[in-house]
């Protein structure tokens, strides 16, 4: 694509964002870390989805929701990041990686299970692939309901944790 | 003394400007995609809360995990130091041609590319030799350019270079200025890790070269190797920058000269960054195998200003 | 002591070498003539530093005279200043490597014709770096010759590849002994007189000096190892025990150097001034060729030996780089380049010793030279790491080491030459500059290639997962370990105390535009000044508010350790995982290519019963050196041709060689009496 028509498309769609909702209020009961405020990495874990929730992950990270401007980024190593935002039910052999992945993020950490999949098995639970739901392995500390979740809900989720 | 308070200066106002410039870079990227982004000082939270994670160290692995963040970080921070940014005096004594100022540079390299060696995985090792190779790749365009700046100026002491191009208007703009500007300009991406070199922000391991190296550092290791990077890209652009614009820089102690060159020189290297950003948006990363021939093209751009400087007498 | 005293100490002490290695017995031989060795080398030290400080020149005539009546004159042992470089170099990296010896060395390495051949070895290096005349110039490179052959066939019980490699070896020394030997024939029949003052002094010019000049130049450009003549280095040098390939490769090649430089500067300056850019481009060549190759192979010493070629490339590059600038009439910035090729010559020798000799620890420790096969060393064998990690700072040219200083020097001197009026530095000066920034990136490249595949991350192979432990195996393996470290500390003293180096080896080439510096930095007058301490102070100087903030930090949030890599989250990572030697090379195998010519076979083989599905794929890759494949290979199929003609020649027949006789009689007597 050649850069004057993109510097025309640019220049016509100027900012396509949706306006921020009101941040979402503090649960008291479950205080997030201060030192994650204004800055959260995000290290995405896909146990066993069947991709609904990353389509949802990927709009809420893309131009329409923009998490970002709230502080959230998606990295690419457990070792960058502050919070793992797991989908999808777990499956046998994603076990032992998840328990890594966990293991292999520095601390204050936060493990957000997206989807309810990752909450209860969803659909599949009982299936002979699957070996249980997210909170059967590790502690999850914030749940995003839905199938799939909408992007804002992701957002107000990820924004709990920044406080912005 | 004076010279040592300057420098000081210098290297204060580098450090405390380096993340605004990528949260500069960020935001004027995101504007330009249509997002809000996160703002300007999006960077400065992100070392913070670093700094509060910890670190990790897998077992087997040995003090190259902890001793090059701080071997990239030291390093970076000298060449800060002896780069013209803000000042052109330099600390008495203390050697600041190109070469020593690439040889720095270098140690910084070869830094990170132990440290991926030293992870042991895959990417690590892909990542350091994809980063050791186009940094050989680009060794020639380094110091082919900065030899045909220092031809008018028979030295090459980088802040006599931009003492004396700033002294004689007419120099700057010659064919051999603008060709040794234009390579330097491939130089800095390059080093830099910047698109279409490399992808500062891609998360497909494969097409990683900076960001593979430091996969496994975390916590406070990962704040020195972003901290590290990010001054070198504001040493190196603006070394850039104040090649192209060598005007504003102090060379005396009297405040005002100093608070205008500060000024002049945030300003200088934020509107770099962001032309630079904005460039990125309209590039798509090239094959890693197609990297030497734009570095084979700026090297002979950089030869051409070689022989240009020659015959301009 | 006086020079002279110095090289009548080192004749005593390579004879009591000698006899102590007949004479003791095996339990004890190591220490005793490896100690005699050791005392060659200090003597030759100190025959060295008086060579250089010492006015007048000393003089050791020996008055053997050459049976036959050839009217040669006496021998003689003089040794210049710059004679006396060399021997100082000779002496500390023999003194290093004998005691390096005294550890290391075992089995035929360590036995009666091992070890007298170490102090022959030693002998005919300080002969020639001393000698004041042709015969004894040439006796000391045939002593050094035979003992290097000797000592390189130690181990052809043990591994096949010896053989071959001392073949080649010991063809080529001779053919360059040949080709020396003819050209100095050629000089002193012309100034009639051996001796190298005279031969100085008669100014030779002509076609006779033009030939005995290539003749001369091709003799050392083979034992210097320079492109295309370098093929033996790299088979040579890997074959050899890691003590006598240190000898090898950073003081009996450096003799080639000094050769080049006696013949351009002292004894044909007239003939060689036109051939500055020939001896530019061989070193030029050879540094870029050295290196890619070096780059690119898994061989942790055929790495070492590339890379000598490399080095000496380098300082031949900064010969010529000389002979241009003065050529041009340039002579200060030409000093300077002359200086840097002594510098290089120096700090080569430094690093490469203790290169060599951690490549012998990692050989003895684990058994493998592959670099694919080794890996996380650093935690076993400490000492070595540290030690080959300063010394690959210093192959890669890093502050403060001793390539640091040197490369510096040599760089002022490319750039501060004026190509404006004149066409030829014009284009040889960037074009020099430009593929001298290619060899150091690709050092970079090549020395961290082979720090970090050998030394960090996890063993790639049983052999390095258990090696032997560093210092308790054998017994004086505590030698081992001092001399790699003596070594290191010169190479971190030769890049601090550059100024003073500089100053010396600059007095000693008669040049006065190099001084040292206030804080003890090295100064060149009206060009610039590299003060590695004040570099130092700066680096502490900003390390220090990073170090506060460390500690602040690490009081708060301590560290971690989990038990694996991150690695993607896989548990059945294996070090077979890691990326090795061959695979960080790769992309430069793809992308010099064309230089390379890597030959690649993939084999596939399909299920008998059916066509499509794959049963089997192998696939080689190998990179050899391309000079041996398109020169050197058809050259020696030509002469086995040749030989196999010639062959029928003699066919037995009585009557035939009645033929020859008659006919070579008739010749004779035709030359006889032509008048």
């Amino acid at each position: 694509m050649n850069p004057f028509h993109l510097l025309k498309l640019i220049t016509r769609a100027g900012r396509f964002a949706e306006p921020a909702p009101p941040a979402p209020a503090a649960d008291a009961e479950h205080p997030m870390p201060q030192s994650l405020r204004g800055s959260v990495q995000v290290r995405h874990v896909d146990t066993g989805s069947c991709n609904g929730c990353e389509i949802e992950i990927g709009a809420a990270f893309g131009g329409v929701y923009d998490v970002e401007r709230y502080g959230a980024r998606l990295v690419a190593s457990p070792r960058h990041a502050d919070v793992l935002a797991v989908t999808g039910v777990v499956t046998h052999n994603m076990v032992e990686p998840l328990l890594r992945t966990v293991e292999a993020t520095p601390r204050p950490r936060l493990v957000i299970a997206i989807g309810d999949c990752a909450h209860d098995c969803g659909l599949f639970a009982g299936a002979y692939g699957v070996a249980g739901s997210v909170s059967d392995f590790v502690d999850v500390d914030l749940e995003v309901p839905g199938c799939p979740p909408r992007p804002e809900a992701i957002v107000e989720a990820l924004r709990r944790v920044t406080g912005r | 003394m004076i010279a040592t308070l300057l420098v000081i200066v210098q290297v204060v106002v580098a450090t405390a400007i380096t993340p605004l410039l990528l949260g500069v870079m960020r935001q004027v990227r995101a504007r330009m995609e249509g997002r809000v982004g996160p703002g300007v000082l999006q960077p400065y939270r992100d070392v913070r809360k670093l700094l509060a994670k910890e670190p990790l160290r897998a077992d087997g692995s040995s003090g190259v995990l902890i001793a090059a963040p701080l071997v990239l970080l030291v390093s970076s921070l000298m060449v800060v130091a002896l780069v013209p940014l803000v000042t052109t005096a330099n600390i008495p004594a203390v050697p600041n041609d190109l070469f020593v100022v690439v040889s720095i540079l270098l140690i910084g390299t070869v830094a990170l590319a132990l440290l991926g060696l030293d992870a042991g995985t895959a990417f690590g090792g892909m990542g350091s030799s994809r980063h050791m190779m186009i940094a050989a790749l680009v060794e020639p365009t380094v110091l082919m350019s900065v030899y045909a700046l220092s031809i008018p100026v028979g030295s090459s002491t980088l802040s006599k270079i931009v003492v004396a191009r700033g002294a004689d208007v007419t120099r700057v703009v010659t064919p051999a200025g603008l060709l040794a500007v234009v390579a330097l300009v491939v130089v800095v991406l390059a080093e830099t890790g910047r698109l279409p070199v490399d992808n500062p922000s891609t998360h497909l391991e494969l097409t990683m070269i900076h960001e593979s190296m430091i996969l496994e550092s975390g916590g406070r290791d990962l704040a020195w190797l972003e901290v590290g990077s990010w001054l070198r890209l504001t040493a190196l652009l603006g070394l850039v920058v104040n090649l192209a614009l060598p005007w504003g820089l102090a060379d005396s102690a009297q405040p005002l000269a100093v608070l205008v060159a500060v000024v002049a020189f945030i300003v200088k290297l934020l509107v770099a960054g962001a032309l630079v950003a904005a460039a990125e948006v309209f590039m798509a990363k090239v094959r890693l195998f197609k990297v030497p021939e734009l570095l084979a093209g700026s090297f002979v751009l950089a030869f051409l200003a070689v022989t240009a400087s020659y015959l301009a007498g | 002591m006086t020079a002279v005293g110095g090289l009548v100490t080192v004749m005593t002490l390579t004879g009591l070498a000698v006899v102590l290695a007949f004479v003791v017995p095996q339990r004890y031989r190591s220490l005793a003539s490896g100690g005699a060795s050791m005392g060659i080398g200090i003597a030759g030290i100190f025959t060295g530093i008086a060579a250089m400080t010492s006015v007048p020149k000393a003089v050791l005539v020996i008055p053997i005279a050459i049976p036959g009546g050839l009217g040669l004159d006496p021998l003689l042992l003089s040794p210049t200043p710059l004679g006396g470089v060399f021997c100082v170099v000779v002496g500390a990296v023999g003194a290093v490597a004998a005691l390096y010896g005294i550890g290391y060395a075992h089995g035929p390495a360590a036995s009666r014709s091992g070890w007298s051949a170490f102090a022959v070895f030693l002998l005919g290096m300080l002969i020639v770096a001393a000698a004041g005349d042709v015969v004894s110039f040439l006796l000391g490179w045939e002593t050094m010759a035979i003992a290097s052959t000797v000592l390189l066939l130690a181990d052809h019980a043990v591994r096949p590849a010896v053989r071959p490699a001392a073949v080649w070896y010991a063809v080529m020394t001779h053919l360059s002994f040949l080709s020396l030997a003819t050209g100095f024939a050629l000089v002193a029949s012309t100034a009639h007189s051996t001796t190298f003052t005279q031969i100085a002094a008669a100014h030779i010019t002509g076609p006779t000096g033009i030939a005995a000049f290539l003749l001369l130049l091709v003799g050392f450009a083979t034992k210097a190892g320079l492109v295309p003549l370098h093929v033996w280095l790299p088979r040579a040098h890997p074959e050899a025990p890691s003590h006598v390939s240190a000898l090898m490769s950073a003081a009996m090649v450096k003799l080639g150097v000094y050769g080049i430089i006696l013949l351009t500067g002292t004894w044909l300056p007239d003939v060689s001034r036109p051939f500055a850019i020939l001896v530019l481009a061989l070193g030029v060549l050879s540094g870029a060729y050295g290196i890619l190759q070096a780059s690119i192979t898994s061989d942790l010493k055929r790495l070492l030996a590339y890379s000598t070629t490399e080095n000496v490339g380098l300082a031949v590059t900064a010969v010529g780089v000389g002979m241009l600038l003065s050529n041009a009439g340039q002579d200060a910035v030409a000093a300077i380049a002359l200086v840097a090729a002594l510098l290089l010559v120096v700090s080569h020798a430094a690093f490469k010793t203790v290169l060599f000799l951690g490549a012998g620890t990692i050989l003895h420790a684990t058994g493998e030279r592959d670099l694919d096969r080794l890996g996380g060393l650093v935690r076993s064998h400490p000492v070595t790491a540290w030690t080959f990690g300063i010394a690959a700072m210093g192959a890669a040219a890093l502050p403060v080491t001793s390539g640091f200083g040197a490369e510096w020097t040599l760089l002022q001197a490319l750039v501060h030459g004026d190509g404006r009026a004149n066409i030829t530095l014009a284009l040889a000066l960037p074009v020099t500059l430009g593929l001298m920034a290619l060899t150091i990136g690709l050092g970079l490249l090549t020395f961290v290639k082979a720090f970090g595949t050998a030394f960090l991350a996890r063993p790639r192979s049983a052999a390095a997962a258990t090696p032997a432990p560093e210092f308790t195996s054998m017994p004086g393996s505590a030698a081992m370990g001092v001399a790699q470290a003596i070594g290191a500390l010169a190479v971190i003293g030769l890049g601090l105390a550059v100024g003073p180096v500089a100053t010396g080896l600059s007095s000693v080439l008669g040049y006065t535009g190099i001084v040292t510096s206030e804080l003890g930095g090295l100064r060149l007058v009206t060009i610039g000044v590299l003060d590695p301490y004040a570099l130092g102070l700066l680096a502490l100087g900003l390390a220090l508010p990073v170090a506060l903030l460390v500690l602040v930090v690490r009081r708060r949030v301590p560290r971690r350790v989990t038990d694996l890599a991150w690695g993607c989250g896989g548990a059945r990572t294996s070090p077979r995982m890691e990326y090795t030697a061959t695979s960080y090379a790769e992309p430069l195998v793809r992308v010099f290519g064309e230089a390379l010519r890597p030959t690649r076979s993939l084999e596939v083989s399909h299920l008998a019963e059916d066509h499509v599905l794959e049963n089997r794929v192998a696939f080689a890759q190998q990179v050899t050196d391309i000079v041996e494949d398109r020169w050197y290979a058809p050259a020696v199929g030509w002469l086995r041709f040749a030989g196999d003609q010639a062959r029928r020649v003699q066919n037995g027949s009585i009557h035939r060689y009645l033929g020859f006789s008659f006919a070579a009689l008739v010749v004779v007597l035709i030359v006889v009496t032509l008048p």
